[in-house]
């Protein structure tokens, strides 16, 4: 096994009811890389990284085939503890989600909901999470007041904070940035840059500039089918199929 | 077309208004004949005398004992109401299939429609003989009785309100405490009761205000003595029993009509102060989950 493979994604399919949301995908996540996945909206980005920490078992009536290892284990097999997988992969959404807790509580969740008891331990971590959220300088004096009172990208850092403080190796995001302004979007995608040296991402991004600014590969879909997934650079200069050039020059999509 | 629009506005406009009148006209009327009682009983004399004797020669008009019927019945039926309304609700949003909510929910809203009397029949003719027998008592018409079928007859409500503040709960918190590792009953505890906690609280409230006002049932299973109660298994006699029960008695204008209007008073306020409170929580959940005002 490839040691620099943290993802193998081999011949998934995936289907909401009847309909086919995936088709045959496979590919390769590399470890401490930032992946990017393009696409027009509907074309399976969300479906495919909650695939990754197993949230699309929330969804009733769906069937997933095909395996995905996370360093070389199948997180599908009936061995694997769901609870497990999902601390060691952590997810970002697309829409800021802080509970309405403190701003400590948020962070410190994680470590409770995982059994730990130490208040020291936690509130060390609930302060180097938020550092490594790039956060902690905007939020120290006020770690007890309501979450829902920081601005949309406040709270979307807050978010990746509440998911790095539980030690993940992967960190999902899934359109992290599609409802913050330029400036929140520029700290975020600056943080994202510094945490690939910790941790391995897959964001997914509906803007290709973003893509091209911050990612080491870029796979692109369309429709369920993995189109081309190659390096980021290569994609938006030399795209090797016709259906790229098409969307990253804003054909469609 | 203008002139059609102008009909409509000033035809809700003077609904609204008219029920705006009958609700002023029921303060005033409640104040206009309760308030003179107080001219011959001092207000606390009056809240907290011991022995309601309204026809007695000379009589007394202390409504403690019923102040405290009305208590005693209420804080039980809530013991009842809260488990059940609540648990019910949790089953109903976390664990029943989409199938069993279509037909729950609206069975539970039937269920908070059925007439107060229908309650009562039922705990008159079935609940009170079964407990007498079943614990031995004197009398099966008891506080206990009355709250036995008060808290079966809040449940629906308290389980339809709480239901509804689950369901605002946003998806979202759920998801982002499964993505953090949470399993299901710590994301239930954790993040989706904490964050309907307010929204159940009003469920609570409101129930415990109609428990309060509720006249027919208590009237029928609660054996009407108007003692203080020691016990839960004693027949006790709540204000809105009381009033009922003796209105058709009283002399037009007399004491004890008075008196009876400013249990009615109380109870108004009682009532008031139950559903400010519910509206002030309900509008802080509102606030706290970012759903606006
Ligand atoms: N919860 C769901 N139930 C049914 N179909 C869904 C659900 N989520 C997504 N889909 C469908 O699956 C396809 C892929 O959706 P998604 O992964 O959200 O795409 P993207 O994130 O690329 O916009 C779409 O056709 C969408 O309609
Ligand atoms: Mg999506």
């Amino acid at each position: 096994m490839d040691n620099n493979i943290r993802i193998e994604v081999k011949d998934v399919n995936f289907y909401y009811g009847k309909k086919s949301a995936l088709q045959n995908v496979s590919m390769d996540i590399k470890k401490n890389k930032i992946t990017a996945i393009i696409g027009p909206s509907g074309c399976g980005k969300s479906t495919l990284i909650r695939l990754f920490n197993r949230m699309n078992e929330l969804i009733p009536n769906t069937k997933m085939e095909g395996t995905i290892n996370l360093d070389g284990e199948n997180i599908y097999s009936s061995k694997i503890d769901v609870v497990e997988v999902r601390r060691q992969i952590g997810m970002v959404f697309q829409k800021p989600n802080p509970f309405p807790k403190s701003i400590f509580e948020n962070v410190a969740y994680g470590l409770r909901v995982n059994g730990i008891k130490d208040k020291k331990y936690i509130r060390e971590k609930v302060e180097k999470s938020l550092k490594n959220a790039a956060i902690w300088e905007e939020v120290k004096n006020r770690l007890f007041d309501n979450a829902l009172g920081l601005s949309g990208g406040q709270q979307q850092r807050l978010c990746i904070a509440r998911a790095l403080a539980v030690e993940p190796e992967v960190l999902l995001m899934d359109e992290p940035c599609s409802a913050l302004d330029p400036t929140s979007t520029r700290k975020i995608e600056e943080l994202v840059l510094d945490l690939k040296k910790k941790y391995t991402i897959v964001i997914v991004t509906h803007n290709m500039q973003q893509a091209a600014r911050i990612a080491d590969y870029t796979a692109f879909f369309m429709m369920g089918d993995l189109i081309e997934y190659d390096i980021t650079d290569k994609i938006f200069t030399k795209p090797s199929k016709k259906v790229t050039e098409d969307y990253i020059t804003g054909r469609f999509g | 077309m203008i002139k059609k629009e102008k009909i409509y506005k000033y035809l809700f406009a003077s609904l609204a208004f008219a029920s705006l009148v009958f609700l002023v006209g029921i303060t005033i009327v409640l104040f206009k004949e309760g308030l003179p009682i107080f001219k011959e009983v001092g207000f606390f004399e009056f809240l907290g005398g011991k022995y309601w004797y309204p026809t007695y020669e000379p009589a007394d008009f202390g409504i403690l004992p019923l102040v405290l019927g009305s208590f005693a019945v209420t804080g039980g039926a809530l013991f009842i109401c809260v488990p059940l309304g609540v648990g019910s609700a949790l089953y109903i949003n976390e664990i029943a299939s989409q199938r069993q909510k279509t037909i729950l929910k609206p069975l539970i809203e039937i269920l908070a429609g059925v007439p107060s009397i229908v309650y009562g029949f039922f705990g008159m003719v079935v609940v009170a003989p079964f407990l007498q027998k079943a614990l031995g008592l004197p009398v099966g018409q008891t506080a206990f009785t009355g709250s036995l079928m008060l808290g079966i007859m809040a449940t629906p409500t308290v389980c339809s309100i709480s239901e509804d503040a689950l369901s605002f709960v946003p998806k979202s918190f759920r998801y982002a405490s499964f993505a953090t590792g949470a399993n299901r009953w710590q994301t239930l505890t954790k993040v989706i009761i904490p964050s309907a906690g307010s929204g159940i609280s009003t469920a609570i409230i409101l129930g415990m205000s109609r428990a309060v006002g509720e006249t027919m049932t208590v009237l029928m299973v609660t054996g009407g003595a108007a003692v203080i109660p020691h016990t839960l298994f004693q027949p006790v006699r709540t204000m809105t029993a009381t009033i009922a029960a003796e209105m058709g008695e009283t002399v037009l204008g007399s004491s004890h009509y008075h008196a009876l209007f400013a249990i009615g008073l109380i109870l108004f306020f009682i009532t008031l102060v139950f559903n400010i409170i519910a509206e002030l929580i309900s509008r802080r959940f509102r606030i706290k989950l970012g759903l606006g005002r």
